[in-house]
């Protein structure tokens, strides 16, 4: 793990889950597998409170467990999984588009609590939509069960593993800590709950004030103690499912962009009939033949046969090779390249960034290296048509930023450099490895620079809530409208003026947060999928 | 042994490539040196490009910042204990900041955590006297019973030394159970009873009455 990564992991996991647990995570991504122990005694933190980190780092599937011999049992934290969690609001944002408030609320729930049971999830989903309808309308438990089966059949939600049942005739004593075993066919299997119930909508009285003292918390857990039917099953977000989807999107998103909405809907349709059939990790999905890609088309589009197969030829002619030729039986078998789609995007990351950074020209000698492979200092002058000095200049530029690498070729056998060929070359993967790198440290530069600015003006924020917290009281007994205008003159312009500053720039570093964040998927599919198939 | 002390190395000058193949011709001039590290944010030589703006753009940005307030708010959250103030204050009693006893504010599924992990959760200090003497009928009663007969017994011989033996094995024992934590087999207990009752004659003597009642008072506030 590099620095930048465990950096980046050591932010979020502070800014979501607290000082301690941050403290024993970065522990465990920096020295790997270890016993509870010696974790307690290296970060030098109570046992007590090593424990409850391992348990919410447990219950978030960033932290895993393992039983070695002698019965010690060994903790490692996943630090690409911590990673996952700065692209939540993603999720939950796929999860809204394709199955509406329910499924976002359910996948919202689920990435918040790490696992939950099944009747859990519905129950809580069900209460917090409730609140958002009308007086008088309640959600139905059935509709928010329709909603999660769903999720389950088209595998964005996914068992987790589960505790293997014991019998009772077990010699010796209980293992130290459970393996858990999940079986591919019962991964999606949903168990069949018969829930029935409504929402439940918060009374004014319930509400949780937060002047209630926690003496009352303990009381509220074991109020009702009834058996869950489907107790011991746990689910949880299949994150890779999603990053399918994101893939998909991305493919569909690029073909769109260089052709036209017609042929990025064919894509996407067999991108979709693919779905279950390939795994996310293949080069190419199965071949697909016309007459099934025309039967499959969604309704609105009703193009004839022949337009469908010319667009297809189109695609399988077009340089970037998004989708080949795979057979002629069925009017023509094709498969969409999934490999070198990512490349493709890759690629073009690669180009805006240059292009962004170092301006058009620049961009111009990068396309001309990576398309002939490798080129001398005088070819590139001479293809590019940049006058030499500046040609010189771009290139050192972009070889001291790593962006181009240099090849050497000795024309003598003692390597002198009067006697060497340097030439030019852009080696895509490195690149790619290079770019992910910076956009970690980008990352962590915003979340630190937002949590400095929140800092720094601490004070204003909390009167601003105070006074709206006042307002808020107020509105509710009744209060005149000049008492409320004395109350709102507590902030005074100079204070607003600020207060805007400051939402408008922590909303400018959320959304830089979310566009690096977008590059970073790109980035590290293309590397995951490149480094597969090595 | 021609060139030992005379220039220092041969051909000085030279440099190990030649000049033209990087580039620099002859008479270019070169770029200035650098006397100090680069500025902090250099300028930029481009604007960045806009972010991207829209309906979807602001929905997930509100999500994000709504994400990361409930976030806090769970009970995943773990804030570090208050510090202990100097003195004890009365207001401690009446403002509970912090969770009790290093408990935890939500229940896991303990089957699937290994066992070394569980902490048991303790119940608030009104509860405990409701709940922990109870579990613990045998030994207390046990206990006392001991002592009193014990005292009843040995009221004519070696009554002080007897006595303040068994009440320093009462507050050891009473010691362990508030510090320690509870386990969930007996017989953990039972050992480590035994275990300290073998310790106790070593033990400095602590003026009993006082401490045994004081005792007794924090368990029942």
């Amino acid at each position: 793990m590099t620095q930048a990564e465990i950096k980046l992991c050591s932010l979020l996991l502070q800014e979501h889950f607290g000082e301690i647990v941050e403290k024993i995570g970065v522990h465990l991504i920096r020295t790997g597998s270890q016993p509870l122990r010696v974790i307690a005694h290296d970060t030098g933190t109570s046992l007590d409170q090593v424990k409850k980190a391992l348990c919410v780092l447990i219950q978030h599937n960033l932290v895993i467990y393992q039983v070695h011999k002698r019965g010690v049992v060994e903790y490692e934290a996943q630090c690409s999984r911590v990673l996952r969690m700065l692209r939540y609001p993603r999720y939950i944002y796929t999860a809204k588009t394709l199955y509406s408030d329910t499924g976002e609320l359910i996948v919202e729930e689920l990435l918040l609590n790490g696992k939950m049971a099944m009747s859990a999830v519905v129950k809580k989903v069900a209460d917090r939509l409730t609140e958002t309808m009308e007086d008088g309308k309640t959600m139905d438990y059935a509709e928010v069960s329709n909603t999660f089966v769903r999720l389950a059949d088209t595998h964005f939600v996914q068992r987790c593993p589960l505790v293997p049942a014991t019998e009772n005739s077990d010699p010796g004593p209980p293992p130290p800590a459970p393996t858990l075993v999940i079986s591919e066919k019962d991964m999606y299997l949903v168990p069949k709950l018969s829930l029935i119930g409504k929402g439940k909508r918060r009374r004014s009285s319930d509400e949780d004030a937060t002047g209630e003292p926690k003496a009352k918390r303990p009381k509220h857990t074991t109020d009702n103690k009834e058996p869950i039917p489907d107790d011991g099953i746990y689910w949880q977000a299949n994150l890779d499912r999603f990053h399918q989807h994101f893939r998909d999107q991305g493919i569909v998103s690029a073909v769109a962009n260089r052709m036209d909405q017609t042929s990025s809907e064919i894509v996407r349709t067999m991108l979709r009939m693919s779905e279950i059939t390939t795994s996310s990790s293949a080069p190419f999905t199965q071949p697909l033949s016309s007459n099934e890609i025309f039967r499959s088309l969604p309704v609105g589009y009703n193009i004839s046969k022949q337009v469908l197969d010319q667009y297809l030829t189109l695609l399988a002619d077009d340089p970037l090779e998004f989708v080949g030729k795979s057979g002629d039986s069925g009017g023509g078998m094709y498969v969409i390249n999934l490999h070198k789609a990512l490349g493709s995007l890759a690629t073009a990351t690669l180009e805006s960034v240059i292009q962004e950074r170092f301006g058009s020209r620049c961009a111009r000698i990068f396309r001309l290296v990576l398309q002939k492979k490798h080129l001398e200092q005088k070819q590139v002058e001479d293809f590019a048509m940049i006058p030499a000095k500046e040609a010189k200049d771009m290139l050192y530029k972009m070889l001291s930023e790593n962006f181009i690498s240099l090849q050497e070729i000795p024309k003598t056998p003692d390597h002198a450099p009067s006697r060497t060929f340097y030439l030019y070359t852009v080696n895509i993967l490195s690149a790619a490895r290079m770019l992910l790198h910076r956009c970690y440290k980008s990352v962590a530069n915003l979340i630190e620079r937002r949590q400095f600015e929140t800092k720094e003006n601490k004070r204003l924020l909390e009167k601003s809530q105070r006074v709206e917290a006042i307002i808020a009281s107020m509105q509710a007994t009744g209060a005149e409208e000049a008492q409320l205008q004395e109350i709102e003159e507590m902030i005074t312009a100079p204070e607003r003026q600020q207060l805007e500053t400051l939402k408008r720039n922590v909303n400018k570093l959320d959304a830089c947060e979310i566009q690096v964040v977008e590059t970073i998927f790109l980035l590290e599919s293309y590397i995951e999928s490149t480094v597969k198939r090595q | 042994m021609a060139s030992r002390g005379g220039g220092r190395g041969r051909g000085r000058g030279q440099l190990t490539f030649s000049m033209e193949a990087v580039g620099i011709g002859k008479g270019d001039a070169l770029p200035p040196p650098t006397l100090q590290p680069s500025p902090l944010f250099p300028p930029l030589e481009f604007h960045p490009v806009p972010l991207p703006s829209g309906e979807e753009g602001e929905y997930v940005l509100a999500l994000k910042q709504e994400l990361r307030g409930a976030m806090r708010q769970l009970p995943y959250f773990i804030r570090p204990a208050v510090p202990k103030r100097d003195v004890e204050r009365y207001s401690d009693k009446y403002q509970m900041s912090g969770p009790i006893d290093n408990a935890i504010d939500w229940n896991p599924d303990w089957r699937r955590l290994p066992r070394e992990l569980k902490i048991r959760v303790r119940k608030l200090q009104k509860e405990r006297t409701t709940i922990l003497l109870p579990k613990r009928p045998p030994k207390t009663t046990e206990d006392k019973d001991e002592t009193i007969q014990k005292l009843e017994t040995l009221e004519k011989k070696e009554e002080e030394v007897t006595s303040e033996e068994d009440e320093e094995k009462e507050e050891e024992e009473e010691k362990e159970e508030e510090e320690e934590e509870e386990y969930d087999e007996e017989e953990h207990e039972e050992v480590k009873g035994t275990s300290f009752h073998s310790q106790a004659p070593f033990l400095p003597r602590i003026s009993s009455g006082d401490l045994n009642f004081r005792r007794l008072e924090g368990q029942r506030r």
